[in-house]
């Protein structure tokens, strides 16, 4: 093979990589509404189940997520339960009924069963707040992606991931977006577990990361978890098997919050709409989950093992630490881009990396490097890393397009055609969501490049207000035929109400310093749970105001209403 | 009863010993035992910290599965499958 450098490697491959993808939009470029939205209700379930762990695992997932696990160590673990056990809920609670039901969008879904204009729309709202703040997150990823591995201006990078986004959602519909999203999935599948695999092999010996993790350290009789424990606790950092997220409460609400957060999330939900049947959404809901368990097992091997390498790279053996001008090319590199500093307090030319603050010489590790060096980290070639930068553009551009559909298609389907101009033809709808799609990429891409004070907290956000706004509103209106439009609308704007005070209270309205409120209260005051486990206290509250007010009014749905459950409740007559 | 209606309840009966499982792997075995469950290994991982990490997910996706092929037969015996 030619001595290719690593830039003009990552160019090529990366750019093959968005080559594959407009090739394969216009293969599958959409020309009905049907096609556009729900890609024609024709998709196999395990392609549909590769889609959405594309459509599911973002930037956040392929790149933060190891680092997050590696410096949380066993507390780490809500993000793995949390983003995987949400699927029973989808695949037992909402999928296989939303799928009967058989239209294009989730606040369809509410509207109709709440028999209310109002409740389409308040739908609307809490879906566009949720997907806008979780795409700028995508786009930021972009723009990271492109200026750390292609070496270009962060704002021309996210130019390029804007413009190939929309090339193939707004051609492709979400026919298109299906399409790409499957070659995406295994672009990125096999760039994460390409390096661990590697990495495995260097430190246990075994080519499974997730045998290696429970494995012994090659050469030693010594468990690699153990040593991990063992060198962590020397430097004065919490044992890794063991260190909790907050208390134990805590980690419970913030794993619940993940999972009912991503079983209300409008754009994963509106996957299961582009299967044939009632009995696809259910299985296809499982392979979805055993493709996105490829890498959510595989990313507690990564964390521990990039956490491990990252300590014997700067402390060889105990005591003997790496000189700052012996530092390998990846520390220089990352160096650069400020993810990484160093800060020789004692004057002794030499790395100290431990927990007390005071004597701590690595001032910065940024998280995301624990995926984006682990390769470098390990010495591995250079096209392993080439793969890497294009594995986090196909995260974060599969997730961005999927986000794309559901605003669009919340904006032209349920705000055009459903509210303001009914009587738009098949053809003027399509046109339309192409062009709202073109003003979401462009606000998104704005947005990515001037944060608002929010981005930070973003992710979080979605999560929350998708965890106490969406999903009770979707389960109750399957689960019970007599939730009335009311109970339902109060129960919704309570449930996001209290999510979005708790959440202000401590970060300040809309993210803005200095305007958080009740200020003599301690962080995390409510049972001692963070802002961003809070979805599931506003879940609780969301269920709770529904009954109330229904049990109340004493009111029931009409009797039409009532019919349609019956009838979502049954597969048979599904279309 | 209706036929409908005793499907709907042998759903409901399901989903919910699903749920039971769903859980115990995760909340109960991954959170509030794992301390307890930690006393306990599995090669080299600690058991509460591998319920936490691999285990439960694994249980997860056979959960998924499960139900879809228990649903799959309900439908056929009450007669409200597709066609």
């Amino acid at each position: 093979m030619m001595d290719l450098d690593l830039k003009t490697l990552t160019y090529i491959v990366v750019f093959s990589t968005f080559a594959m993808y407009f090739a394969i939009a216009w293969w599958a470029r959409a020309s009905t509404t049907s096609e556009f939205y729900v890609a024609g209700k024709g998709i196999h379930p395990i392609l549909n189940g590769m889609a959405t762990g594309a459509d599911w695992m973002s930037a956040a997932s392929f790149i933060s997520m190891a680092g997050l696990i590696a410096f949380l160590g066993y507390g780490g673990s809500v993000f793995l339960m949390g983003w995987t056990g949400g699927y029973v809920l989808l695949a037992m609670l909402l999928a296989p009924y939303l799928r009967k039901y058989g239209k294009y969008t989730v606040p369809e879904f509410i509207g109709d069963r709440y028999y209310s204009k109002l409740a389409r729309i308040v739908a609307v709202a809490c879906l566009i707040i949720a997907s806008l703040t979780y795409i700028i997150g995508q786009m930021k990823g972009v723009g990271v992606a492109f200026s750390r591995f292609l070496e270009v201006e962060f704002a021309l990078g996210l130019g390029i991931g804007m413009f190939v986004v929309w090339v193939y959602a707004v051609l492709g519909g979400m026919k298109g977006i299906t399409y790409t999203q499957i070659a995406q999935y295994c672009v990125l599948i096999f760039a994460y577990t390409v390096p661990a695999v590697f990495i495995s092999l260097q430190l246990t010996g075994e080519p499974i990361p997730q045998v290696g993790l429970g494995s012994k350290m090659i050469g030693t009789d010594m468990y690699l978890l153990d040593k991990l424990d063992l060198i962590v606790t020397d430097l004065g950092f919490k044992e890794y098997t063991t260190a909790k997220l907050g208390s134990t409460l805590n980690m419970f609400a913030y794993t619940l919050s993940l999972m009912i957060g991503t079983a209300g999330l409008p754009h994963v939900i509106m996957r299961f709409f582009t299967v044939s049947s009632v009995k696809a959404a259910r299985s296809s809901a499982g392979w979805a989950l055993v493709f996105i368990a490829l890498l959510y097992t595989v990313a507690p091997a990564v964390g521990a093992m990039a956490r491990l390498n990252l300590i014997n790279t700067i402390q060889p053996a105990a005591g003997e630490n790496l000189s700052y001008e012996q530092r390998p090319d990846w520390f220089k590199n990352w160096e650069k881009t400020g993810l990484l500093k160093f800060e020789d307090k004692n004057g002794d030319g030499k790395i100290q990396y431990v927990a007390d603050k005071d004597t701590n010489e690595m001032v910065k590790v940024d998280r995301d490097i624990m995926v984006l060096a682990n390769p470098e980290i390990a010495k591995l070639p250079n096209w392993v890393i080439a793969l890497v930068a294009a594995g986090g553009l196909a995260a974060a551009l599969s997730t961005a397009a999927g986000l794309l559909l559901a605003i669009s298609s919340s904006i032209s389907h349920d705000l055009m055609k459903g509210i303001l101009t009914p009587k738009i033809s098949e053809k003027t709808e399509l046109l339309s969501s192409r062009i709202v799609m073109t003003i979401a990429i462009l606000v998104a891409g704005y947005l990515g490049l001037n944060p608002p004070g929010f981005a930070a907290g973003t992710v979080a956000l979605a999560f929350g207000l998708a965890a106490s706004s969406i999903f009770p509103a979707l389960m109750m209106g399957i689960f019970s035929k007599k939730i009335t439009a009311t109970a339902a609308i109060a129960g919704m704007i309570a449930g996001i109400g209290v999510t979005l005070l708790y959440v202000f209270q401590h970060h300040g309205i809309m993210f803005i310093k200095g305007t958080e409120f009740l200020g003599s209260f301690d962080r995390n005051w409510f049972l001692g749970i963070d802002p961003k486990a809070f979805g599931a206290v506003g879940a609780l509250v969301n269920f709770g105001v529904a009954f109330l007010i229904q049990a109340i009014t004493s009111k029931q749905p009409p009797q039409h209403i009532q019919d349609m459950v019956d009838d979502i409740r049954v597969p048979r007559g599904s279309s | 009863m209706s036929l409908r209606d005793s499907y709907w309840k042998a759903n409901l009966r399901l989903m919910v010993f699903c749920l039971v499982i769903w859980f115990v792997v995760s909340f109960l075995f991954g959170i509030l035992l794992v301390d307890y469950l930690n006393t306990f290994r599995l090669g080299g991982y600690k058991l509460g910290f591998w319920f936490a990490q691999q285990g439960s997910i694994y249980t997860f996706v056979v959960l998924i599965f499960f139900y879809s092929w228990r649903m799959n037969k309900l439908d056929r015996k009450y007669g409200v499958n597709e066609e």
